[in-house]
């Protein structure tokens, strides 16, 4: 298949991953944090951590949009879903995150109307094939997702259509980055930019991490050739002591990014002034409202909604998982109380989300692997 | 009389079912189905659990051993390319026989009717069945039709029982694996979850692609005349696909599996749809697709019987067992990265056959 099995080769990803060992120092520690969740799961889904050298730490940054809702806002619109006449429409990804009465899921096993889509125009459609209903889309994803909310609202608005509307939880990727370069517990030698936001966004708004900062960005694909060959582009700069951004996705990332996107999105959201992340708290200017001229399509401003604020269960610590400072299997639930079929943390839920992806891809192969060391 | 509860009353067995409701995923065949029939079926209607679940009991009546099954049918849409849900309800059952080593003998079926359903939709799905079940040599002899309220049920449910006779020399049986047995399948996976979502039209792309709804009861008998005490375990992976299945035998025999990307069969377009929508084609339900363990010193045999035999072409030998990682299952890349699969957690694909 075109696209994926050239960026599987194993003749080229070993020839990549030996690059990869002639170009580490065996004496230091590499930190690399993936920003995106993609990257975390592709990580874990093609084993990647077996072809590093061990000195090369993969830490799983804020990128998984589920991760980081909190659970307040779930619960904000799952209250908007039990109205009789609303339909609850949201990706997959969001279905079994659990809110403070339970997940989407388990409010449709109580008959709720919640609805999988696969894209925002798919919720439109809904509105269109069910008239007298209210079709609420439950909006997430950073810069990725957000155009495509955008065109469909202005679809909507464009239309008439009156029986539809966005509960907007979309954020921005720049203000988390800076959250955790913020962070005082954090030391990280070099990220890995996300490959789906600067589709959109492009490389330049990365150009602060290389000049102020002084840490190396290489924005990435997702296929196991991709990620490594970004880490071979990360070392080198490393080595020679260089920090900039460098665009190892050119084939679909533009270094100016996305025009036509980014017009959509400015035509239809504006910064909110602050907003929670779950794990990191608030950060200023981090996400998107929807504007005033579009207030008629904005859940927020046609609905009471409650404004709930859940704290985390306090022996979970997501924050912690999230900013890289724990590995997931040191959360003190992980494993144990928090597991993919029951989550406590978000971070378990999606399969982006790095507990998730550790828990089904390499728990059970580290318990053994520690097993062998003992033995 | 000495303390003991008077004769007749049975301590109530204990239930370690914790959900509080059921939900689809209970029902997806992955683990929250396995929580469901081991927390809750078993411990209270057959009392103490069996050593491994299978796709059929095994029942003597009068020293005769026959194997025993039942499925149900809530597919939608009701005909999709390449099948239609009244050749799933015999193909299905047959297949729960076979993959137990028995040859269905005889079929019962129950139809769930919702009012309104036109004759004809009834009517094409009844020939479906009589042609199913004449193609893979099984007879219809008895069956029972409800009619509920329209709105109570989507259109048509089916749901059949059969019987079959054990097919000699074959004994399927988890804990008769052993390291270094091969595993073979079929062939290509993912045809027909995938075929089912996009039949839905909810996802706005198309991909020429048809179910692989089949009987494999023919492939089976090839496996067994060649090699039938070889065979030390077989599946069909329907709900959950070929991870549940392999993970539910890891647990069963307590070994580990390994199984070889660059070996599992699948084609190009359900590979694409699965890359476009998140979904690991391990997962992806099948209907005319099994899993078969077998001897190594058998696996020659075992592949020039199922590559000879009609529709057999596509089987492989896409891993083997091992001591490790006990009681899971572990996928290897070829350039060295490997993974664990779990079974499938929750339902991405709801009501698929």
């Amino acid at each position: 298949m075109r696209f994926v099995d050239e960026f599987r080769d194993p003749e080229i990803i070993n020839r990549t991953a030996d690059e990869i060992r002639r170009l580490v120092d065996p004496k230091r520690h590499y930190r690399l944090m993936e920003v995106c969740g993609g990257h975390t799961h592709a990580i874990y889904r093609f084993g990647l951590k077996d072809v590093l050298p061990s000195n090369i730490e993969l830490i799983h940054g804020p990128g998984c949009p589920v991760c980081v809702l909190p659970m307040g806002r779930i619960d904000d619109g799952l209250a908007i879903a039990q109205n009789p006449n609303v339909v609850f429409a949201a990706f997959g990804d969001m279905m079994r995150v659990p809110g403070t009465h339970g997940s989407p899921l388990e409010h449709k096993a109580r008959g709720a109307d919640v609805r999988i889509v696969y894209s925002p125009s798919d919720a439109l459609k809904l509105a269109r094939t069910y008239p007298d209903k209210h079709v609420m889309f439950f909006a997430i994803g950073f810069e990725t997702t957000a155009p495509s909310t955008a065109l469909t609202l202005i679809r909507a608005r464009a239309e008439g259509i009156k029986n539809f509307s966005v509960f907007c939880n979309h954020v921005t990727i720049i203000p988390a980055i800076r959250a955790i370069l913020d962070s005082p517990d954090m030391r990280l030698d070099a990220f890995i930019g996300p490959g789906h936001v600067s589709t959109v966004i492009g490389c330049r708004p990365y150009e602060w991490i290389a000049v102020n900062e002084g840490k190396p960005i290489v924005v990435s694909g997702f296929e196991p050739l991709d990620m490594l060959q970004s880490i071979v582009m990360i070392l080198r700069q490393l080595r020679t002591g260089e920090a900039k951004v460098e665009n190892q996705y050119k084939r679909v990332v533009p270094w100016e990014g996305n025009h036509a996107a980014l017009r959509a999105m400015a035509e239809v959201f504006q910064l909110r002034p602050y907003f929670e992340w779950r794990g990191l708290g608030f950060i200023s200017q981090s996400a998107l409202r929807i504007r005033d001229e579009y207030a008629e399509w904005d859940t927020e401003q046609r609905f009471h909604v409650p404004g709930v604020r859940v704290t985390d269960p306090r022996a979970a610590q997501c924050g912690e998982v999230l900013k890289g400072v724990l590995k997931p299997a040191q959360c003190k639930l992980f494993g144990r109380e928090c597991t993919p079929e029951h989550p406590i943390g978000a971070l378990m839920v999606s399969t982006e989300g790095s507990c998730a992806a550790y828990h089904s891809y390499e728990h059970r192969k580290n318990q053994l692997t520690s097993i062998q060391t003992v033995a | 009389m000495n303390g003991q509860k008077p004769s007749g009353e049975i301590a109530e067995p204990k239930v370690r079912f914790r959900d509080a409701q059921i939900e689809m995923a209970h029902g997806a065949g992955g683990k929250a189905s396995r929580k469901l029939v081991e927390g809750l079926f078993v411990p209270i209607l057959s009392g103490a659990l069996p050593q491994s679940l299978t796709d059929a009991a095994h029942v003597q009546i009068n020293g005769a051993a026959m194997a025993i099954t039942t499925d149900s049918f809530v597919v939608k849409p009701l005909v999709f390319p390449g099948g239609s849900i009244g050749e799933l309800a015999v193909n299905g059952t047959m297949n729960d026989l076979a993959v137990s080593g028995a040859v269905g003998k005889a079929l019962v079926a129950t139809f769930v009717l919702e009012e309104g359903l036109p004759t004809a939709v009834l009517e094409a799905e009844v020939r479906a069945m009589a042609k199913a079940a004449r193609q893979a040599g099984v007879s219809i002899v008895g069956g029972d039709t409800k009619v509920v309220e329209h709105g109570k049920a989507d259109k048509m449910y089916i749901s059949t029982t059969g019987v079959g006779e054990f097919m000699p020399g074959v004994r399927v049986d988890a804990a008769s694996v052993r390291p270094g047995d091969k595993v073979i399948l079929s062939g290509p996976i993912g045809d027909h979850g995938v075929t089912i979502l996009l039949a839905r039209g909810d996802l706005d792309f198309e991909a020429d692609l048809r179910s692989d709804t089949r009987c494999v009861l023919p492939l089976v008998q090839a496996l067994a005349r060649e090699t039938a005490p070889g065979i030390r375990w077989m599946r069909d992976p329907t709900r959950g696909g070929v991870a549940t299945s392999l993970n539910e035998l890891a647990r069963d025999c307590g070994l580990g599996i390994t199984i070889f990307e660059e070996q599992i069969p699948v084609r190009d377009e359900v590979r694409g749809a699965c890359e476009l929508l998140g979904l690991d084609p391990l997962h992806i339900a099948n209907e005319g697709q099994f899993l078969a363990v077998v001897a190594a010193e058998s696996a020659d045999a075992a592949m020039n019987a199922l590559t000879m035999a009609d529709g057999g072409d596509g089987a492989r030998i896409i891993g083997e067992i091992r001591e490790e990682p006990a009681s899971s299952v572990l996928v290897t890349t070829r350039y060295g990265g490997s993974r664990i699969i779990d079974m499938l957690v929750g339902d991405p694909l709801p009501r698929i056959c």
